[in-house]
Protein backbone atom coordinates (compact mmCIF):
# COMPACT_ATOMS: atom_id res chain seq x y z
CA UNK A 1 0.00 0.00 0.00
CA UNK A 2 1.08 3.73 -0.93
CA UNK A 3 1.48 6.49 1.82
CA UNK A 4 -1.80 7.75 0.08
CA UNK A 5 -3.66 4.93 0.61
CA UNK A 6 -2.63 4.37 4.69
CA UNK A 7 -2.86 8.45 4.50
CA UNK A 8 -6.48 8.33 3.59
CA UNK A 9 -7.13 5.38 5.97
CA UNK A 10 -6.45 7.04 8.74
CA UNK A 11 -7.91 10.32 7.75
CA UNK A 12 -11.40 8.38 7.21
CA UNK A 13 -10.80 6.69 10.25
CA UNK A 14 -10.85 10.14 11.64
CA UNK A 15 -14.11 11.42 9.92
CA UNK A 16 -15.79 7.49 11.22
CA UNK A 17 -15.18 8.72 14.97
CA UNK A 18 -17.97 11.67 14.41
CA UNK A 19 -20.95 10.35 14.83
CA UNK A 20 -24.00 10.47 16.91
CA UNK A 21 -23.23 8.39 19.90
CA UNK A 22 -25.47 4.84 20.70
CA UNK A 23 -25.59 6.06 24.44
CA UNK A 24 -24.08 8.81 25.70
CA UNK A 25 -23.70 7.68 29.84
CA UNK A 26 -21.14 4.45 28.33
CA UNK A 27 -19.18 7.05 26.26
CA UNK A 28 -18.67 9.56 28.81
CA UNK A 29 -17.78 6.55 31.03
CA UNK A 30 -15.61 5.10 28.49
CA UNK A 31 -13.61 8.87 28.51
CA UNK A 32 -13.29 9.52 32.26
CA UNK A 33 -11.53 5.79 32.18
CA UNK A 34 -9.51 6.92 29.33
CA UNK A 35 -8.40 9.99 30.98
CA UNK A 36 -7.58 8.03 34.07
CA UNK A 37 -5.38 5.66 32.29
CA UNK A 38 -3.56 8.67 29.91
CA UNK A 39 -3.55 11.03 32.45
CA UNK A 40 -2.87 9.82 36.11
CA UNK A 41 -1.50 6.62 34.93
CA UNK A 42 1.27 8.92 32.91
CA UNK A 43 1.82 11.58 36.05
CA UNK A 44 4.47 9.42 37.58
CA UNK A 45 6.67 9.15 34.69
CA UNK A 46 6.17 12.88 33.67
CA UNK A 47 6.82 14.17 36.72
CA UNK A 48 10.27 11.96 37.11
CA UNK A 49 11.60 13.21 34.20
CA UNK A 50 10.21 16.78 34.42
CA UNK A 51 12.45 17.54 37.48
CA UNK A 52 15.77 16.19 35.94
CA UNK A 53 15.13 17.70 33.00
CA UNK A 54 14.87 20.89 34.38
CA UNK A 55 17.82 20.13 37.13
CA UNK A 56 19.70 19.08 34.27
CA UNK A 57 19.26 22.01 32.59
CA UNK A 58 20.01 24.54 34.84
CA UNK A 59 23.68 22.46 35.83
CA UNK A 60 24.36 22.27 32.17
CA UNK A 61 23.83 25.96 31.79
CA UNK A 62 25.89 27.33 34.39
CA UNK A 63 28.86 24.95 32.44
CA UNK A 64 28.72 26.85 29.82
CA UNK A 65 27.86 30.40 31.02
CA UNK A 66 31.58 30.34 31.88
CA UNK A 67 32.34 34.87 31.37
CA UNK A 68 31.60 36.94 34.53
CA UNK A 69 29.79 39.66 32.36
CA UNK A 70 26.98 37.38 32.20
CA UNK A 71 24.60 37.79 35.37
CA UNK A 72 23.96 34.16 36.75
CA UNK A 73 20.10 35.20 36.73
CA UNK A 74 20.57 34.42 32.96
CA UNK A 75 20.78 30.78 34.10
CA UNK A 76 16.86 30.61 35.38
CA UNK A 77 16.05 32.67 32.41
CA UNK A 78 17.66 29.73 30.22
CA UNK A 79 16.24 27.12 32.17
CA UNK A 80 12.28 28.76 32.32
CA UNK A 81 12.84 29.06 28.85
CA UNK A 82 13.92 25.77 27.66
CA UNK A 83 11.35 24.17 30.07
CA UNK A 84 8.62 26.11 28.85
CA UNK A 85 9.46 26.61 24.81
CA UNK A 86 10.89 22.78 24.44
CA UNK A 87 11.50 20.75 27.06
CA UNK A 88 7.93 20.47 28.68
CA UNK A 89 6.28 20.06 25.75
CA UNK A 90 8.32 18.14 23.13
CA UNK A 91 10.13 15.60 25.45
CA UNK A 92 7.55 14.90 27.54
CA UNK A 93 5.50 13.78 24.67
CA UNK A 94 8.07 11.84 23.22
CA UNK A 95 8.22 9.84 26.65
CA UNK A 96 4.39 9.74 26.62
CA UNK A 97 4.32 8.64 22.50
CA UNK A 98 6.30 5.90 23.87
CA UNK A 99 4.27 5.35 26.97
CA UNK A 100 0.51 5.97 25.61
CA UNK A 101 1.17 5.01 22.30
CA UNK A 102 2.56 1.80 22.86
CA UNK A 103 -0.68 1.44 25.32
CA UNK A 104 -3.00 2.26 22.73
CA UNK A 105 -1.74 0.28 20.14
CA UNK A 106 -1.34 -2.67 21.36
CA UNK A 107 -4.84 -2.49 23.30
CA UNK A 108 -6.59 -2.01 20.18
CA UNK A 109 -4.42 -4.57 18.31
CA UNK A 110 -5.91 -7.19 20.97
CA UNK A 111 -9.21 -6.43 20.80
CA UNK A 112 -9.05 -6.50 16.70
CA UNK A 113 -6.97 -9.83 16.87
CA UNK A 114 -9.41 -11.16 19.55
CA UNK A 115 -12.82 -10.40 17.93
CA UNK A 116 -13.39 -7.94 20.16
CA UNK A 117 -13.64 -4.87 17.86
CA UNK A 118 -15.78 -7.11 15.38
CA UNK A 119 -18.21 -8.01 18.94
CA UNK A 120 -18.73 -4.65 19.25
CA UNK A 121 -19.56 -3.77 15.64
CA UNK A 122 -21.69 -6.89 15.44
CA UNK A 123 -24.11 -4.99 18.66
CA UNK A 124 -24.69 -1.96 16.16
CA UNK A 125 -21.92 -0.14 17.60
CA UNK A 126 -19.44 2.70 15.91
CA UNK A 127 -16.20 1.11 17.51
CA UNK A 128 -14.35 4.10 15.89
CA UNK A 129 -16.56 6.64 18.07
CA UNK A 130 -16.40 4.23 21.01
CA UNK A 131 -12.94 2.99 21.05
CA UNK A 132 -10.64 5.60 19.38
CA UNK A 133 -12.67 8.88 19.87
CA UNK A 134 -12.46 8.52 23.52
CA UNK A 135 -8.85 8.02 23.86
CA UNK A 136 -8.22 11.13 21.61
CA UNK A 137 -10.44 13.12 23.45
CA UNK A 138 -8.43 12.53 26.87
CA UNK A 139 -5.39 12.98 25.37
CA UNK A 140 -6.42 16.36 24.47
CA UNK A 141 -7.43 16.97 27.83
CA UNK A 142 -4.85 15.39 29.71
CA UNK A 143 -1.50 15.55 27.75
CA UNK A 144 -1.81 19.84 28.09
CA UNK A 145 -2.49 19.52 31.69
CA UNK A 146 0.79 16.89 32.02
CA UNK A 147 2.53 19.49 29.68
CA UNK A 148 1.62 22.80 32.17
CA UNK A 149 2.69 20.24 35.62
CA UNK A 150 6.28 19.39 33.75
CA UNK A 151 6.96 23.23 33.44
CA UNK A 152 6.09 23.94 36.75
CA UNK A 153 7.95 20.59 37.72
CA UNK A 154 11.07 21.48 35.23
CA UNK A 155 11.23 24.89 36.97
CA UNK A 156 11.29 23.64 40.24
CA UNK A 157 13.81 21.19 39.52
CA UNK A 158 16.20 23.64 38.02
CA UNK A 159 15.97 25.46 41.18
CA UNK A 160 16.90 22.56 43.35
CA UNK A 161 19.45 22.10 41.53
CA UNK A 162 20.91 25.27 41.28
CA UNK A 163 20.41 26.19 44.60
CA UNK A 164 21.73 22.60 46.01
CA UNK A 165 24.93 22.90 43.37
CA UNK A 166 25.77 26.11 44.77
CA UNK A 167 24.92 27.78 41.14
CA UNK A 168 23.14 30.45 42.07
CA UNK A 169 20.60 31.67 45.12
CA UNK A 170 17.18 30.13 45.22
CA UNK A 171 16.78 34.27 45.46
CA UNK A 172 18.70 35.10 42.15
CA UNK A 173 16.78 32.14 40.40
CA UNK A 174 13.23 33.36 41.40
CA UNK A 175 14.67 37.26 40.39
CA UNK A 176 15.63 35.50 37.03
CA UNK A 177 12.61 33.54 36.38
CA UNK A 178 10.51 37.11 36.34
CA UNK A 179 13.15 38.30 33.72
CA UNK A 180 12.01 39.28 30.43
CA UNK A 181 9.06 36.61 30.58
CA UNK A 182 6.69 36.47 27.52
CA UNK A 183 3.12 34.76 28.33
CA UNK A 184 3.17 33.99 24.52
CA UNK A 185 5.60 31.35 25.27
CA UNK A 186 3.43 29.25 27.27
CA UNK A 187 0.65 30.02 24.90
CA UNK A 188 2.91 28.19 22.14
CA UNK A 189 3.73 25.46 24.29
CA UNK A 190 0.33 24.74 24.81
CA UNK A 191 -0.38 24.78 21.16
CA UNK A 192 2.56 22.23 20.36
CA UNK A 193 1.19 20.19 22.99
CA UNK A 194 -2.31 19.82 21.77
CA UNK A 195 -1.22 19.14 18.64
CA UNK A 196 1.40 16.43 19.92
CA UNK A 197 -1.91 14.67 21.68
CA UNK A 198 -3.66 14.45 18.80
CA UNK A 199 -0.61 12.82 17.04
CA UNK A 200 0.73 10.55 20.20
CA UNK A 201 -3.07 9.25 20.16
CA UNK A 202 -4.23 9.28 16.25
CA UNK A 203 -1.41 7.39 15.20
CA UNK A 204 -1.37 4.29 17.09
CA UNK A 205 -4.64 4.13 17.61
CA UNK A 206 -4.65 4.02 13.50
CA UNK A 207 -1.98 1.29 13.72
CA UNK A 208 -3.32 -1.05 16.47
CA UNK A 209 -7.13 -0.70 14.56
CA UNK A 210 -5.88 -1.75 11.78
CA UNK A 211 -3.36 -4.42 12.34
CA UNK A 212 -4.18 -7.61 10.95
CA UNK A 213 -2.39 -11.32 12.57
CA UNK A 214 -1.86 -12.12 15.93
CA UNK A 215 0.67 -11.21 18.77
CA UNK A 216 3.57 -10.50 16.62
CA UNK A 217 1.87 -8.16 14.23
CA UNK A 218 0.26 -6.58 17.40
CA UNK A 219 4.26 -5.52 18.70
CA UNK A 220 5.24 -5.21 15.12
CA UNK A 221 2.19 -2.33 15.25
CA UNK A 222 2.80 -1.13 18.80
CA UNK A 223 6.47 -0.43 18.22
CA UNK A 224 5.99 0.90 14.56
CA UNK A 225 3.28 3.33 15.80
CA UNK A 226 5.92 5.09 18.88
CA UNK A 227 8.22 5.72 15.70
CA UNK A 228 6.18 7.46 13.07
CA UNK A 229 4.21 9.19 16.14
CA UNK A 230 7.93 10.61 17.50
CA UNK A 231 8.66 11.13 14.02
CA UNK A 232 5.69 13.03 13.48
CA UNK A 233 5.81 15.01 16.68
CA UNK A 234 9.38 16.15 15.50
CA UNK A 235 8.31 17.06 12.10
CA UNK A 236 5.45 19.25 13.51
CA UNK A 237 7.42 20.66 16.37
CA UNK A 238 9.46 22.22 13.60
CA UNK A 239 6.62 23.20 11.67
CA UNK A 240 5.54 24.97 14.35
CA UNK A 241 8.03 26.59 15.97
CA UNK A 242 8.65 27.68 12.26
CA UNK A 243 5.21 29.25 12.00
CA UNK A 244 4.66 30.48 15.50
CA UNK A 245 7.75 31.73 16.78
CA UNK A 246 9.65 33.38 13.52
CA UNK A 247 8.55 36.99 12.70
CA UNK B 1 -35.66 -16.33 7.95
CA UNK B 2 -32.36 -14.89 6.42
CA UNK B 3 -32.24 -15.24 2.40
CA UNK B 4 -28.87 -14.74 0.56
CA UNK B 5 -28.63 -14.91 -3.42
CA UNK B 6 -25.73 -14.74 -5.23
CA UNK B 7 -22.91 -13.78 -2.66
CA UNK B 8 -19.45 -13.17 -4.65
CA UNK B 9 -16.31 -12.09 -2.47
CA UNK B 10 -12.68 -11.72 -3.59
CA UNK B 11 -9.53 -10.59 -2.23
CA UNK B 12 -7.55 -9.59 -4.57
CA UNK B 13 -7.08 -12.25 -7.53
CA UNK B 14 -8.26 -14.78 -4.73
CA UNK B 15 -12.04 -15.93 -5.53
CA UNK B 16 -13.32 -16.44 -2.19
CA UNK B 17 -17.33 -16.93 -2.47
CA UNK B 18 -18.99 -17.20 -5.86
CA UNK B 19 -21.96 -17.10 -6.46
CA UNK B 20 -23.89 -18.84 -3.19
CA UNK B 21 -27.44 -18.46 -2.58
CA UNK B 22 -29.48 -20.14 0.17
CA UNK B 23 -32.41 -19.59 2.46
CA UNK B 24 -31.38 -19.85 6.49
CA UNK B 25 -34.71 -20.59 8.19
CA UNK B 26 -36.62 -19.57 11.51
CA UNK B 27 -36.56 -21.39 14.56
CA UNK B 28 -33.76 -23.90 12.85
CA UNK B 29 -30.23 -24.84 13.46
CA UNK B 30 -28.77 -23.44 10.26
CA UNK B 31 -25.23 -25.38 9.54
CA UNK B 32 -22.34 -23.87 7.30
CA UNK B 33 -20.26 -26.30 6.63
CA UNK B 34 -17.05 -27.08 4.90
CA UNK B 35 -13.27 -27.83 4.86
CA UNK B 36 -10.59 -24.84 6.12
CA UNK B 37 -10.81 -22.42 3.60
CA UNK B 38 -14.13 -23.35 1.72
CA UNK B 39 -14.97 -19.40 2.35
CA UNK B 40 -18.02 -20.53 5.21
CA UNK B 41 -16.29 -17.54 7.51
CA UNK B 42 -16.21 -15.02 5.24
CA UNK B 43 -20.00 -15.93 4.20
CA UNK B 44 -20.86 -15.68 8.06
CA UNK B 45 -19.46 -12.07 8.22
CA UNK B 46 -20.66 -10.98 4.66
CA UNK B 47 -23.75 -11.83 6.44
CA UNK B 48 -23.40 -9.40 9.35
CA UNK B 49 -21.99 -7.11 7.79
CA UNK B 50 -18.43 -7.20 8.77
CA UNK B 51 -17.39 -8.21 5.11
CA UNK B 52 -18.92 -6.21 2.27
CA UNK B 53 -19.59 -8.83 -0.88
CA UNK B 54 -18.75 -7.78 -4.16
CA UNK B 55 -22.08 -9.19 -5.68
CA UNK B 56 -25.04 -10.50 -4.56
CA UNK B 57 -27.92 -10.01 -2.04
CA UNK B 58 -28.45 -10.37 1.72
CA UNK B 59 -32.09 -10.15 2.84
CA UNK B 60 -32.96 -10.00 6.48
CA UNK B 61 -37.03 -10.96 7.07
CA UNK B 62 -37.76 -9.08 3.42
CA UNK B 63 -35.18 -6.25 4.22
CA UNK B 64 -32.33 -5.99 1.82
CA UNK B 65 -29.44 -5.82 3.89
CA UNK B 66 -26.78 -5.03 1.29
CA UNK B 67 -28.58 -1.97 0.28
CA UNK B 68 -28.92 -0.47 3.75
CA UNK B 69 -27.31 2.56 5.35
CA UNK B 70 -25.04 2.22 8.33
CA UNK B 71 -27.21 4.14 10.32
CA UNK B 72 -30.17 1.65 9.68
CA UNK B 73 -27.45 -1.55 9.65
CA UNK B 74 -26.82 -0.73 13.14
CA UNK B 75 -30.59 -0.58 14.19
CA UNK B 76 -30.68 -4.31 12.79
CA UNK B 77 -27.46 -5.12 13.96
CA UNK B 78 -29.14 -4.30 17.34
CA UNK B 79 -31.18 -7.50 16.61
CA UNK B 80 -28.32 -10.00 15.87
CA UNK B 81 -26.16 -11.85 18.26
CA UNK B 82 -23.12 -13.28 18.02
CA UNK B 83 -20.66 -15.92 19.06
CA UNK B 84 -17.40 -15.22 18.44
CA UNK B 85 -14.93 -18.75 17.69
CA UNK B 86 -12.85 -17.25 20.31
CA UNK B 87 -15.84 -16.07 22.40
CA UNK B 88 -14.20 -12.40 22.44
CA UNK B 89 -15.50 -11.53 25.64
CA UNK B 90 -14.03 -8.27 27.09
CA UNK B 91 -10.83 -9.28 28.93
CA UNK B 92 -11.40 -6.20 30.98
CA UNK B 93 -14.74 -6.90 32.09
CA UNK B 94 -16.18 -9.62 34.60
CA UNK B 95 -18.66 -12.39 33.26
CA UNK B 96 -21.44 -9.96 34.26
CA UNK B 97 -20.43 -6.90 32.97
CA UNK B 98 -19.62 -8.77 29.37
CA UNK B 99 -23.04 -9.64 29.62
CA UNK B 100 -24.55 -6.39 31.08
CA UNK B 101 -22.54 -4.32 28.46
CA UNK B 102 -25.10 -4.51 26.04
CA UNK B 103 -28.16 -3.47 28.08
CA UNK B 104 -25.95 -1.08 29.03
CA UNK B 105 -25.46 0.82 25.56
CA UNK B 106 -29.13 0.15 24.44
CA UNK B 107 -31.21 -1.04 26.69
CA UNK B 108 -33.75 1.77 28.24
CA UNK B 109 -33.73 0.16 31.97
CA UNK B 110 -33.40 0.49 35.17
CA UNK B 111 -30.09 -1.05 36.95
CA UNK B 112 -32.11 -3.92 38.60
CA UNK B 113 -33.89 -4.88 35.56
CA UNK B 114 -30.61 -5.06 33.85
CA UNK B 115 -29.23 -6.78 37.02
CA UNK B 116 -32.44 -9.13 36.82
CA UNK B 117 -32.14 -9.68 33.42
CA UNK B 118 -28.10 -10.57 33.23
CA UNK B 119 -29.10 -13.19 36.02
CA UNK B 120 -31.74 -14.81 33.64
CA UNK B 121 -29.44 -15.11 31.01
CA UNK B 122 -26.46 -16.51 32.75
CA UNK B 123 -29.06 -18.88 34.58
CA UNK B 124 -30.31 -19.49 31.05
CA UNK B 125 -26.78 -20.79 30.15
CA UNK B 126 -26.23 -22.79 33.53
CA UNK B 127 -23.53 -20.24 34.36
CA UNK B 128 -24.90 -18.99 38.06
CA UNK B 129 -22.06 -17.82 40.49
CA UNK B 130 -19.98 -16.94 38.09
CA UNK B 131 -20.89 -13.04 37.64
CA UNK B 132 -18.07 -11.51 39.05
CA UNK B 133 -15.47 -13.61 37.32
CA UNK B 134 -12.65 -12.43 34.82
CA UNK B 135 -12.59 -14.09 31.65
CA UNK B 136 -9.17 -15.16 32.21
CA UNK B 137 -10.71 -17.18 35.39
CA UNK B 138 -13.45 -19.08 33.80
CA UNK B 139 -12.98 -22.47 31.22
CA UNK B 140 -13.09 -22.56 27.40
CA UNK B 141 -16.72 -24.23 27.48
CA UNK B 142 -17.98 -21.20 30.05
CA UNK B 143 -16.38 -18.80 27.91
CA UNK B 144 -18.93 -19.86 24.97
CA UNK B 145 -21.64 -19.67 27.25
CA UNK B 146 -20.79 -16.60 28.51
CA UNK B 147 -20.88 -15.32 24.58
CA UNK B 148 -23.96 -16.76 24.42
CA UNK B 149 -25.57 -14.87 27.20
CA UNK B 150 -24.32 -11.90 25.98
CA UNK B 151 -25.77 -12.98 22.17
CA UNK B 152 -29.20 -13.61 23.73
CA UNK B 153 -29.18 -10.83 26.04
CA UNK B 154 -31.04 -8.47 24.06
CA UNK B 155 -33.61 -11.32 22.72
CA UNK B 156 -32.04 -10.99 18.99
CA UNK B 157 -34.05 -12.59 16.35
CA UNK B 158 -31.06 -13.62 14.48
CA UNK B 159 -28.25 -15.71 15.95
CA UNK B 160 -24.73 -16.32 14.41
CA UNK B 161 -21.99 -18.72 16.14
CA UNK B 162 -18.45 -18.91 14.58
CA UNK B 163 -17.30 -22.37 15.04
CA UNK B 164 -18.81 -22.85 18.59
CA UNK B 165 -17.06 -25.91 19.23
CA UNK B 166 -13.58 -24.89 18.39
CA UNK B 167 -11.30 -26.15 21.41
CA UNK B 168 -14.10 -27.78 23.37
CA UNK B 169 -14.17 -31.14 24.58
CA UNK B 170 -16.65 -33.88 23.24
CA UNK B 171 -19.16 -33.48 26.14
CA UNK B 172 -18.80 -29.79 26.38
CA UNK B 173 -18.88 -29.32 22.64
CA UNK B 174 -22.32 -31.26 23.03
CA UNK B 175 -23.77 -28.90 26.01
CA UNK B 176 -22.97 -25.96 24.00
CA UNK B 177 -24.74 -27.62 20.69
CA UNK B 178 -27.59 -28.73 23.12
CA UNK B 179 -28.26 -24.93 24.64
CA UNK B 180 -27.62 -23.18 20.95
CA UNK B 181 -30.36 -25.87 19.36
CA UNK B 182 -32.57 -25.61 22.90
CA UNK B 183 -32.20 -21.16 22.62
CA UNK B 184 -33.37 -21.40 18.74
CA UNK B 185 -36.10 -23.34 19.84
CA UNK B 186 -37.39 -21.07 22.59
CA UNK B 187 -36.50 -17.79 21.32
CA UNK B 188 -37.72 -19.02 17.76
CA UNK B 189 -34.60 -17.40 16.27
CA UNK B 190 -32.63 -17.86 13.04
CA UNK B 191 -29.71 -19.70 13.92
CA UNK B 192 -26.61 -19.77 11.68
CA UNK B 193 -23.74 -21.69 12.33
CA UNK B 194 -20.26 -22.13 11.31
CA UNK B 195 -18.63 -25.95 12.06
CA UNK B 196 -16.79 -28.43 10.70
CA UNK B 197 -17.72 -30.50 13.99
CA UNK B 198 -19.18 -33.83 12.80
CA UNK B 199 -21.37 -34.03 15.83
CA UNK B 200 -22.58 -30.78 15.53
CA UNK B 201 -24.16 -31.81 11.87
CA UNK B 202 -25.72 -35.18 13.16
CA UNK B 203 -27.17 -33.48 15.90
CA UNK B 204 -28.29 -30.53 15.15
CA UNK B 205 -28.04 -29.63 11.41
CA UNK B 206 -31.89 -29.03 10.65
CA UNK B 207 -30.53 -27.18 7.52
CA UNK B 208 -27.21 -27.73 6.41
CA UNK B 209 -25.64 -25.78 3.16
CA UNK B 210 -22.13 -27.16 2.51
CA UNK B 211 -19.78 -25.06 0.92
CA UNK B 212 -16.36 -26.09 -1.28
CA UNK B 213 -14.09 -24.01 -2.57
CA UNK B 214 -16.65 -21.09 -2.39
CA UNK B 215 -19.21 -22.48 -3.78
CA UNK B 216 -22.16 -24.17 -3.06
CA UNK B 217 -22.16 -27.96 -2.93
CA UNK B 218 -24.85 -29.54 -1.21
CA UNK B 219 -27.48 -28.65 1.38
CA UNK B 220 -30.25 -30.64 2.93
CA UNK B 221 -30.75 -32.10 6.82
CA UNK B 222 -29.09 -34.22 8.82
CA UNK B 223 -31.11 -36.67 7.85
CA UNK B 224 -30.34 -36.19 4.41
CA UNK B 225 -26.76 -35.77 4.46
CA UNK B 226 -26.45 -39.86 5.30
CA UNK B 227 -27.72 -40.77 2.22
CA UNK B 228 -25.72 -37.72 0.29
CA UNK B 229 -24.43 -38.98 -2.62
CA UNK B 230 -22.10 -36.16 -3.26
CA UNK B 231 -18.45 -37.36 -3.15
CA UNK B 232 -17.30 -34.34 -2.09
CA UNK B 233 -19.29 -34.23 0.74
CA UNK B 234 -18.77 -37.70 1.56
CA UNK B 235 -15.17 -37.34 1.63
CA UNK B 236 -15.68 -34.12 3.70
CA UNK B 237 -17.93 -35.73 6.64
CA UNK B 238 -17.13 -39.10 6.88
CA UNK B 239 -13.56 -38.84 6.45
CA UNK B 240 -12.16 -41.71 8.67
CA UNK B 241 -13.30 -44.84 8.83
CA UNK B 242 -15.03 -44.60 12.02
CA UNK B 243 -17.43 -42.49 10.89
CA UNK B 244 -17.69 -44.00 7.84
CA UNK B 245 -18.91 -47.67 10.07
CA UNK B 246 -21.16 -44.38 12.22
CA UNK B 247 -22.64 -43.56 8.78
CA UNK B 248 -23.35 -47.16 7.60
CA UNK B 249 -24.88 -47.83 11.29
CA UNK B 250 -27.10 -44.96 10.91
CA UNK B 251 -27.94 -46.00 7.47
CA UNK B 252 -29.26 -49.50 8.55
CA UNK B 253 -31.39 -47.31 11.61
CA UNK B 254 -32.84 -45.61 9.29
CA UNK B 255 -33.71 -48.21 6.96
CA UNK B 256 -34.92 -49.99 9.71
CA UNK B 257 -32.72 -52.93 9.27
CA UNK B 258 -31.55 -52.85 12.97
CA UNK B 259 -33.32 -50.70 15.63
CA UNK B 260 -32.00 -47.16 16.94
CA UNK B 261 -32.22 -48.46 20.65
CA UNK B 262 -30.52 -51.76 20.01
CA UNK B 263 -28.44 -52.80 22.77
CA UNK B 264 -25.17 -53.66 21.50
CA UNK B 265 -23.84 -56.16 24.84
CA UNK B 266 -26.82 -58.08 24.36
CA UNK B 267 -25.96 -58.74 20.76
CA UNK B 268 -22.82 -58.96 21.19
CA UNK B 269 -23.73 -61.38 24.22
CA UNK B 270 -26.39 -63.29 22.20
CA UNK B 271 -24.74 -65.54 19.71
CA UNK B 272 -26.36 -64.45 16.94
CA UNK B 273 -23.73 -64.30 14.07
CA UNK B 274 -23.11 -60.19 13.05
CA UNK B 275 -22.52 -59.73 9.46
Amino acid sequence: MTFFTYFGRYLLMIKGMFTKPENYKMYWKEFMHQCNDIGIGSLGIVSIISVFIGAVSAVQTSYQLVSPIIPPETIAQIVRDTVILEFAPTLVCIVLAGVIGSKIASELGNMRVSEQIDALEIMGINTKAYLIMPKIAAALLTIPLLVVISMVLGIWGGRLAGVASGILSADTFDRGLLLNFLPYNVTFALIKSYTFAFIISSIPAYYGYYVKGGALEIGRSSTKSVVVSCVMLLFADYVLTQVLLTH
Amino acid sequence: MIEFKNIKKSFGEKVVLNDVSHIMETGKCNLIIGTSGSGKTVLQKCLVGLFEPDGGEIIYDGTNFTDMDSEHRKLLRQQIGMLFQGSALFDSMTVEQNVMFPLDMFAKMSNSEKQKRVNEVLDRVNLEGANKKFPAEISGGMKKRVGIARAIVLNPKYLFCDEPNSGLDPQTSMVIDKLIHEITKEFNMTTVINTHDMNSVMEIGENILYMFEGQKEWTGNNEEIIFSKSEKLNSFIFASKFLQDAKDMRMLEAKGIIADDRDMDEMLNSGEEIK
